[in-house]
């Protein structure tokens, strides 16, 4: 299964992943902003069509978009939530901007399902370099406001008024999320980024009640769920991103029901 | 020097006043419990005081300086959330976390936050409870962890925003009790903030009442009297004393719709 040259960069591939979304998705579930990050990735629909329109590498046009999307949701800070309208309404029209683009770009009928759906078997070197720089720079960056980022998504106001500014660690945050997002989409899609950046932290969650703990948990749980995916797609010959989905939803249901029976056990 | 200090200040968000033109004084090391309706601006006040809300009118002090945000001598207990009492993590975490998120960058907690957490843990006898995760613990518990919390780089006024609500009353005994503990041992000046004056009575130095606008601040007598309350009011109150505990309630059918308040 090694020998090939495609199997050995989606293993990379799935690593780089791992990691940056096991890490901040983590953060994402605790300071519950998923839907944020769904939101995110729609946005990012129409930044890599448009993109393969204008002929540059998709995931270039992909972060810019999730970027911008990112600050602006970081922007709004408070006032985006509670917001589930606006946002959808605007990732709609992403969606379908995203759409009208590839209607333009008739030769390649596949990009659509690829950017949805995701295609890790067709990462090629150039693109694995360019996921392992944001990697690094979105874990980087989060390891330098990570203290910080922890008091204001515990407690907000306590955090205020010791004079650290929620809202201005949240935007960078809401960045810090656009690149996982966009990371996770080379290999999931758009429509399944869940699966990876969700999934495993919210499963690390019920495993563990101390946070180093539980992100090592997350990471280790998004490699394992991809890789696995990785394996039995191999085998299969069925899509990856269904397989990781499957294994990431099965293992949140077995930590769901192992805290359940945790908790009313004793 | 006065701990807090209120000349002729205005307090509000946008249109909206909570407070207008008031003025105050409370004493190093008093024990104050902010009185009032849910609503009447009891933590429009407290964010005053961490600089967190300027005044749109006239001049605060906070130990003889004016507000500002980050002052690490006011230690702050704000409300609790149910997102917050839904946590999965473990107290001690928590209180470190809140030294350790001062900082930027590694390392991710040295010596010196944990000895303090350590100690403040010690004071509130919370140091087996800190062990626990957040969503298991009782509401009694949670606060006692949250008053532990404040008490992190030995301040000298201790702000808490309603750590009463929705405890029992053996609870509500054990927080004002508790804090009163560490009030004296430290001398420190406490605002307590709560919509009820039963569970405070006996172990406030004073009480400042918010209403309609205005404040009243003096000993309990003083100020939970039908004369005082009807002129915080401006309409007619009365204050009716059984058992241990005062209940004020709007006189008679003079104000339309005038509730029966909550005893206090």
């Amino acid at each position: 299964m090694l020998q090939y040259d495609f199997m050995q960069n989606a293993f990379a591939a799935t690593f780089i992943v791992a990691c940056v979304a096991g890490t901040i998705g983590y953060f994402m579930v605790l300071r519950g902003q998923t839907f944020a990050g769904h939101a995110m990735s729609h946005v990012g629909f129409a930044g890599a069509t448009g993109a393969v329109l204008l002929g540059v590498s998709p995931l270039l046009g992909l972060t810019l978009f999730t970027m911008t999307a990112g600050l602006g949701i970081g922007l709004l800070g408070e006032r985006a939530q509670g917001r589930d309208v606006a946002i959808g309404i605007v990732l709609s029209l992403s969606l379908g901007l995203g759409l009208l683009f590839l209607n333009f770009y008739t030769a390649f009928a596949g990009q659509a399902t690829t950017l949805l759906f995701g295609n890790i078997l067709g990462v090629g070197r150039s693109t694995l370099w360019l996921m392992l720089a944001i990697g690094l720079v979105a874990l980087l960056a989060l390891g330098a406001i990570a203290r910080p980022l922890i008091f204001c998504s515990l407690q907000p106001e306590l955090a205020e008024a010791k004079g650290v500014s929620p809202r201005a660690i949240g935007t960078v945050f809401m960045l810090l999320v656009s690149l996982a997002v966009a990371e996770s989409v080379q290999v999931v899609g758009i429509l399944l980024v869940f699966t990876l950046m969700v999934a495993p932290a919210a499963t690390a969650m019920h495993l563990s009640s101390k946070i180093t703990t539980a992100v090592a948990l997350s990471v280790l749980l998004a490699l394992a769920e991809a890789w696995l995916g990785l394996v039995l797609a191999y085998y299969t010959n069925w899509p990856t991103s269904f397989w990781i989905t499957f294994i990431g939803a099965a293992c949140y249901l077995m930590a769901w029901g192992l805290s359940r029976q945790l908790r009313t056990g004793r | 020097m006065t701990a807090i200090s209120f000349k002729s200040v205005t307090l509000g968000h946008g249109r909206r006043r909570t407070l207008e033109k008031a003025s105050f004084e409370v004493a190093p090391g008093d024990f104050i419990g902010l009185l009032g309706a849910n609503g009447a601006g009891k933590t429009t006040l407290l964010r005053s005081l961490l600089g967190l809300l300027p005044p749109i009118e006239g001049a605060i002090e906070v130990m003889g300086s004016r507000p500002s945000r980050g002052n690490r001598r006011i230690g702050y207990v704000p409300q609790i959330h149910r997102a917050f009492s839904e946590l999965h993590l473990i107290g001690r975490d928590l209180l470190v976390g809140s030294v350790a998120g001062l900082r930027f960058g590694w390392p991710f907690s040295i010596g010196a936050d944990q000895r303090d957490v350590g100690r403040v843990l010690d004071l509130v006898e919370g140091t087996s409870l800190a062990q626990r995760p957040i969503s298991s613990l009782s509401g009694g518990e949670r606060q006692r962890l949250l008053i532990a919390q404040a008490l992190l780089g030995r301040p000298s006024m201790l702000l808490l925003d309603e750590p009463l609500v929705s405890l029992d009353p053996n609870h509500q005994m054990g927080v004002v009790e508790l804090v009163r503990r560490v009030q004296k041992e430290f001398g420190m000046t406490v605002v307590f903030s709560s919509h009820e004056l039963t569970p405070l009575l006996g172990s406030i130095d004073g009480v400042l009442y918010l209403g309609h606008r205005s404040v009243a601040l003096g000993a309990v007598d003083d100020v939970i009297t039908a004369e005082c309350l009807s002129r915080l009011y401006n309409a007619p109150i009365e204050v009716v004393r059984a058992g241990g505990r005062i209940f004020v309630v709007a006189a008679g059918e003079v104000r339309p719709g005038g509730h029966a308040h909550a005893p206090v």
